[in-house]
């Protein structure tokens, strides 16, 4: 019985070559079921999501065409399109419907029988004849800028704020924390219309007003993980080892809490964008003949009844933008906690 | 629970009364000079200053301004925009539009919201489910004046059957489309909300035994489903009111409609209207938004007993 096994063939018998002994580092590390590390996990868990690819897809497909968008014709931004034909008077290319003549010739057979006959406008051109696939791209490109460089802002004090409030908790806490209720029951319309009155229109009203009022919510979310973390034994261990406040805070628990800040950011871009696009769009944002998402919408509100087309491609950009970061922020905030069932 | 709610109210009226103090003094030194004619004498602008009360200190001021307020009603005259017409009886018209089209929009908006929420729930994984989400999805991702450019677009100018701007005349008839437009929004985050609440209730152990004990169908969704999964959604319905106050800004500007939200891009435009509308818009911008918050706390205090148990530990 203890030679054979149960069905009859020969057991199993070790022989010395089959197995070596580990040495070393190898012994260490398990290669079956390797640990991964948070992010690597998070990064899966990420790109699993296809919504979240979706979103990422998109925002990226955006961020390249407004770098090269403007490039791919030799339109400025702010040139009117205009040549002399053949009768040596000038045209002016307004209010031209979107066109691209290999795509017609192909459909109909025929040429165009205008002076732009050769002429390729992806979104065709605005009331004034400037070209707006140039301008679409340029205006995304601006918005994205306002967007990125107020919420990175926002994100750098709202983090501070947050963490050092819960860090040092007791009386600071209270007087951080009272001080951001007050700023949390100004509607954001109420500091827009006061900043108004105070400065200048144009870009940096819209800065500023982003600046005042996003980094709320996330000093929020900085102190509660803060909370969360700071009475877990690394910190007791780095403190008892004589760290200071500032090295603990910004060195040890940052990296520990800035998952779901990044969450947040995500989600804040899209206010950004929004915000930046109503302002444009009410007249006191970008100021021509600078162009951002929201005055583009703006000018084709102004044309719609004879230019109807004009105002589908910034709209469609900016629905796009906001479909992507909502993606991509409910997948990263998936991926950094996933639930228990998701695993 | 009233110990809560009167600690809530009386945080919510401190907080708004700090607003206010920070509002006038914002106003108050601004630079600029009230009476910028030319031909008015040191004298007369001297006297003209103290008639109004400008040469006080600015506490003293802003007491005046307050007791004025309070007893009266009175938020003081507008000096360029309705020449000398007292704000406040302009302010009564503007809310009055904007709070009729606007609570439409919210009935609108919930009573679609939650029907669709609640059939895509019950229909989980089938047509209506990814309608409602494509429908949400839209609903969050395009502002709600694009819709408006849409509606007035198609159903206004290429098919004239509503009009095209406002008219007060005739209310409810011009309101469709400014309100349809606004309860977008509303709709979308609702019937998203509430299908992932009822489709996460749905899954929960109770329900389960509610339907191994035999019931099923209405009156379990009723009762046990629905129940459970609005207290969360009330949560939700407070921003969204407060979002729709504000984002009924560049519908009431596009459409023409007489009210706050039409006012307010006036004060950020700088659109003929004076310091005295920045300030009164201001306090009542920010009185409409903390008291919205305060009651979704109490309702949802009053909704969700353990709320209000957490809240009295909080207090101790």
């Amino acid at each position: 019985m203890s030679e054979q096994g149960r069905n009859g063939a020969a057991a199993y018998v070790p022989q010395p070559g089959d197995f070596e002994f580990l040495t070393g580092r190898d012994i260490a590390t398990d290669k079956n079921f390797s640990s991964l590390s948070y992010w690597k996990g998070v990064a899966i868990h990420f790109f699993k999501d296809k919504k979240a690819v979706t979103g990422l897809v998109i925002i990226l497909a955006i961020m390249l065409l407004s770098i090269f968008g403007p490039m791919m014709n030799s339109y400025g931004y702010r040139d009117i399109v205009s040549f002399r034909n053949e009768n040596n008077r000038k045209v002016v290319a307004k209010g031209i419907a979107p066109r691209i003549p290999a795509v017609h010739e192909l459909f109909t057979g025929e040429k165009y029988d205008d002076d732009f006959a050769d002429l390729t406008f992806f979104f065709g051109t605005d009331d004034l004849g400037r070209d707006l696939w140039t301008r679409t791209w340029y205006g995304a490109r601006v918005s994205l800028i306002i967007a990125f460089v107020t919420i990175f802002i926002d994100m750098l004090i709202g983090m501070s704020y947050g963490l050092i409030s819960g860090y040092f908790g007791g009386l600071t806490d209270q007087v951080m924390q009272r001080f951001v209720e007050i700023a949390n029951s100004v509607p954001r319309l109420v500091i827009v219309s006061v900043l108004a009155i105070f400065m200048p229109k144009g870009m940096g009203l819209v800065i500023v007003a982003l600046l005042l009022t996003e980094w709320i919510g996330m000093s929020k979310i900085a102190r509660a993980e803060m909370l969360k973390t700071k009475e877990q034994e690394y910190v007791l261990a780095s403190r008892t080892l004589g760290a200071r406040n500032g090295h603990i805070i910004f060195s040890q628990i940052l990296p520990n809490t800035i998952g779901p800040i990044i969450t947040q950011v995500m989600f804040s871009i899209p206010i950004a964008i929004f915000t930046e696009a109503f302002l444009s769009f009410v007249g006191v944002g970008i100021a021509l003949p600078q162009c951002s998402v929201g005055t583009l919408i703006e000018d084709g509100f102004n044309n719609i009844t004879t230019l109807p087309y004009q105002i589908l491609p910034p709209i469609i950009v900016l629905a796009l933008l906001m479909l992507g970061f909502n993606f991509i922020g409910d997948g990263l905030r998936e991926a950094l906690a996933p639930k228990l069932e998701d695993m | 629970m009233t110990k809560y709610v009167l600690k809530r109210i009386g945080t919510a009226l401190l907080t708004l009364l700090i607003i206010t103090f920070l509002l006038f003094l914002l106003v108050r030194i601004m630079p600029g000079n009230p009476f910028p004619s030319e031909r008015m004498s040191a004298d007369m602008i001297a006297n003209k200053r103290a008639e109004m009360g400008l040469d006080d200190p600015i506490p003293v001021q802003f007491f005046n301004y307050l007791r004025k307020l309070l007893l009266e009603g009175d938020f003081g005259n507008g000096t360029s925009l309705y020449y000398g017409v007292p704000i406040n009886s302009v302010l009564a018209t503007c809310m009055s539009n904007s709070f009729r089209i606007g609570g439409m929009a919210i009935l609108i908006g919930t009573a679609l919201g939650l029907l669709l929420g609640i059939t895509a729930a019950l229909n989980r994984g089938k047509f209506l489910d990814g309608f409602c989400t494509v429908l949400s999805i839209i609903g969050v991702c395009v502002p709600s004046y694009v819709f408006l450019i849409f509606l007035q677009y198609y159903f206004s100018f290429r098919i004239p059957f509503f009009p095209y701007f406002f008219d007060a005349k005739r209310f409810l008839f011009s309101s469709v489309i400014p309100s349809l437009s606004l309860s977008l929004f509303t709709l979308s985050t609702i019937a998203r909300f509430t299908r992932n609440e009822m489709v996460e209730v749905m899954d929960s152990d109770y329900v389960h035994l509610a339907e191994a004990k035999g019931l099923h169908g209405g009156s379990l969704v009723r009762r046990h489903v629905l129940r459970n999964a609005l207290i969360p959604i009330v949560t939700v319905l407070a921003p969204l009111i407060v979002d729709l106050l504000t984002g009924a800004l560049v519908v009431e500007k596009i459409y023409g409609i007489n009210g706050i939200g039409k006012l307010m891009v006036d004060a950020i435009t700088g659109e003929g209207i004076d310091y005295n509308y920045v300030l009164a818009l201001g306090i009542l911008y920010s009185a409409l938004y903390i008291g919205i918050m305060l009651l979704v706390d109490i309702l949802y205090g009053v909704l969700d007993p353990r709320i209000r148990v957490q809240g009295k530990a909080g207090d101790a």
